[in-house]
């Protein structure tokens, strides 16, 4: 509370006139930008007569009946799939990340410069460049439409992400305190799991939401390589496409849920998101 | 590797044979952390360099999934086909057009933002953590949002508000498609620049700038020739990195035009030839050219990271 009112303190003391109008157009900015999302989830809140009525309705009446015919369309199964292809392929990747990032700072194997550009080099190709041999290995094993497959496709796309972000974290660990552990006989496994990863709990944390995000936000393998039993929700969605607005609101709906989880992750990891988003090079 | 002193041999504790090098510096087996870095690279490996393997020799064959039977080498056909069509460069020009535009408009939009941020303001923690909501919107649900509750001819809000300010109301996708696949990715990745050239303004030392400010230099002055260069290697991030991003962008403009109208780019043309045309060889070269591309900007990219990190120091 006394946060609040000393930091209103200094900001009463910072007004000026520009200063106010500049204040004013950045959240009438803000507004503009969050709109076509807040547009959407007000949608979801409205009957489908007051979702496609012209001119359209900012506010009405609010009911929750498109979230009950989002789950009568089948919505379960799809929420199910994205959840396991993000969360377990985030769990597989940080497994593999952080130890691959151990490696490459605080025990440097040599020429770690170089297994470094390789793993970043391959996050590089589209994903529709290699759609093409993937789609037919698979069908031949005939494990199309498998939400096992679609998760572990989505190592390859966020391992790199992953262990430069780690390694960015990783360098920022005192070398005292590893001396320190070695010479009390610490091993590489209890180096790691005691000593590093306490204190670079919190990056981590922020690299595996980063990663989750990516991999709940993918649709382009999920779209191509999935049909029906293993479809995530971005193509689920992209199903609605076809309504010509009759559903306008169930979609909302259906959107409103989906994004949800990520914004929420993505608002938490904020601090360190600019990090993850230039793969460690910016703090 | 370590600042800190190295113990003397007889200090040392007896639980791993410990060598010295000639410096008196410890050495730790490389084992260990090799050990510990391949499963990474195998899984690296297999997962995106055997698939591209794969489809470069795809890119050689005569292959259809329609006509099975026809398949055999066919050498360099299949680029010679690519090439002498029309298909690949009016799918290049649509990728340059989207992709540039999108790129230089959010990274305007994205300073604007960053320099707005970069002041003391009342809620101005809720004002940036709402400014990145764009980029974590998953981007189909996003699209799906544009294209029908603000889009739509019949009942779009852009309807109303051109109508309101007495203009015909327009299909927004269909009647201008690359206009709105630009807003859309704009609106989209604008958050991302703003959060790189955010870090960049904030590391940018306060002291020199008021140092600036003091001999007399003025705001403007100050903004293009202390600020600007300061923020030449955020920029230079956060084109290659955008431009990479967007290069690579399917769903916002498979969603709002399925290609129709000069937005066909390469991955929604790659994705017609495979999925549509099952034509396996051609889709591949296509594929093949498109991660050649690529290759360009991430080079330039890596380039610019790695001269970051050497001014960073690397321990």
């Amino acid at each position: 509370m006394n946060n609040l009112k000393a930091s209103f303190k200094s900001w009463r003391r910072s007004v000026t006139l520009g200063g106010s109008l500049l204040t004013i157009l950045t959240w009438v900015i803000v507004v503009i930008v969050v709109f076509p999302i807040l547009f959407m989830v007000l949608t979801a809140f409205k009957t489908e007569t007051d979702a496609a009525a012209f001119p359209p309705k900012i506010f009405a009446p609010v009911t929750f009946e498109n979230f009950e015919s989002v789950f009568d369309r089948g919505f379960a199964p799809f929420l199910i799939n994205s959840i396991i292809a993000s969360v377990g392929s985030t769990i597989l990747v940080m497994a593999l990340a952080i130890p691959a990032a151990y490696a490459l700072t605080i025990r440097p194997i040599l020429r770690w410069r170089d297994a470094l550009f390789f793993l970043i080099s391959t996050r590089f190709m589209p994903f529709a460049a290699v759609v093409i041999p993937l789609y037919l290995l698979l069908s031949t094993l005939d494990i199309l439409d498998n939400v096992g497959v679609l998760m572990i496709l989505y190592i390859g796309m966020n391992l790199p992400i992953a262990v430069w972000m780690m390694r960015s974290f990783l360098e920022e660990v005192p070398v005292e305190i590893l001396e320190a552990a070695r010479l009390d006989g610490a091993n590489v496994r209890k180096e790691i799991i005691r000593v590093v990863m306490p204190i670079v709990a919190p990056g981590t944390a922020a690299a595996a939401l980063i990663v989750f995000i990516f991999a709940w936000n993918e649709y382009f393998l999920a779209f191509n390589l999935t049909a029906n039993t293993a479809r995530t929700l971005p193509p689920f969605l992209g199903g609605f496409v076809d309504a010509r607005g009759q559903f306008l609101a169930t979609l909302s709906a259906a959107a409103t849920l989906s994004i949800t989880p990520v914004v929420i992750a993505g608002w938490l990891a904020q601090k360190r998101l600019v990090r993850g988003l230039s793969m460690g090079a910016l703090k | 590797m370590s600042k800190v002193q190295a113990p003397d041999k007889k200090d040392a504790p007896k639980v791993e044979k410990i060598r010295y090098d000639k410096n008196g510096k410890r050495v730790r087996s490389l084992a260990v952390p090799r050990s510990l870095l391949w499963p990474a690279l195998v899984a690296a490996i297999v997962l995106t360099q055997i698939p591209f393997l794969a489809t470069v020799y795809f890119s050689t064959q005569r292959w259809n999934l329609l006509r099975p039977d026809d398949r055999g080498f066919a050498g360099f056909d299949n680029y010679a086909k690519v090439f002498s069509g029309s298909e690949l460069y009016s799918s290049l020009e649509a990728t340059f057009v989207i992709t540039g535009t999108s790129v230089l408009l959010s990274l305007v939009f994205g300073l604007g933002l960053a320099l707005l941020l970069n002041r003391t303001f009342f809620g101005r923690g809720v004002a940036r953590t709402l400014l990145i909501t764009p980029f974590l919107v998953m981007p189909a649900a996003a699209s799906l949002a544009w294209k029908w509750n603000l889009m739509d001819a019949n009942f779009g809000l852009f309807r109303w508000v051109m109508n309101s300010l007495g203009f015909d109301a327009i299909q927004w996708n269909t009647d201008v498609p690359i206009i709105s696949v630009i807003l859309v990715l704009v609106w989209q990745f604008m958050p991302f620049m703003m959060l790189i050239l955010l870090a960049g303004l904030q590391s940018q030392d306060s002291d020199i700038l008021e140092a600036a400010a003091l001999d007399g230099a003025g705001k403007i002055k100050i903004f293009f020739l202390m600020t600007i260069p300061h923020l030449r290697q955020y920029i230079e991030i956060g084109v290659l990195l955008g431009t990479i991003l967007l290069l690579a962008t399917f769903d916002p403009i498979f969603i709002l035009t399925g290609g129709s109208g000069g937005t066909k780019t390469l991955p929604v043309l790659l994705y017609e030839k495979a999925f549509i045309a099952l034509e396996v060889g051609q889709a591949a070269a296509y594929g093949v050219i498109t991660v050649i591309l690529t290759i360009i900007f991430a080079t330039l990219l890596l380039r610019t990271v790695f001269r970051i990190f050497s001014q960073q120091g690397v321990r």
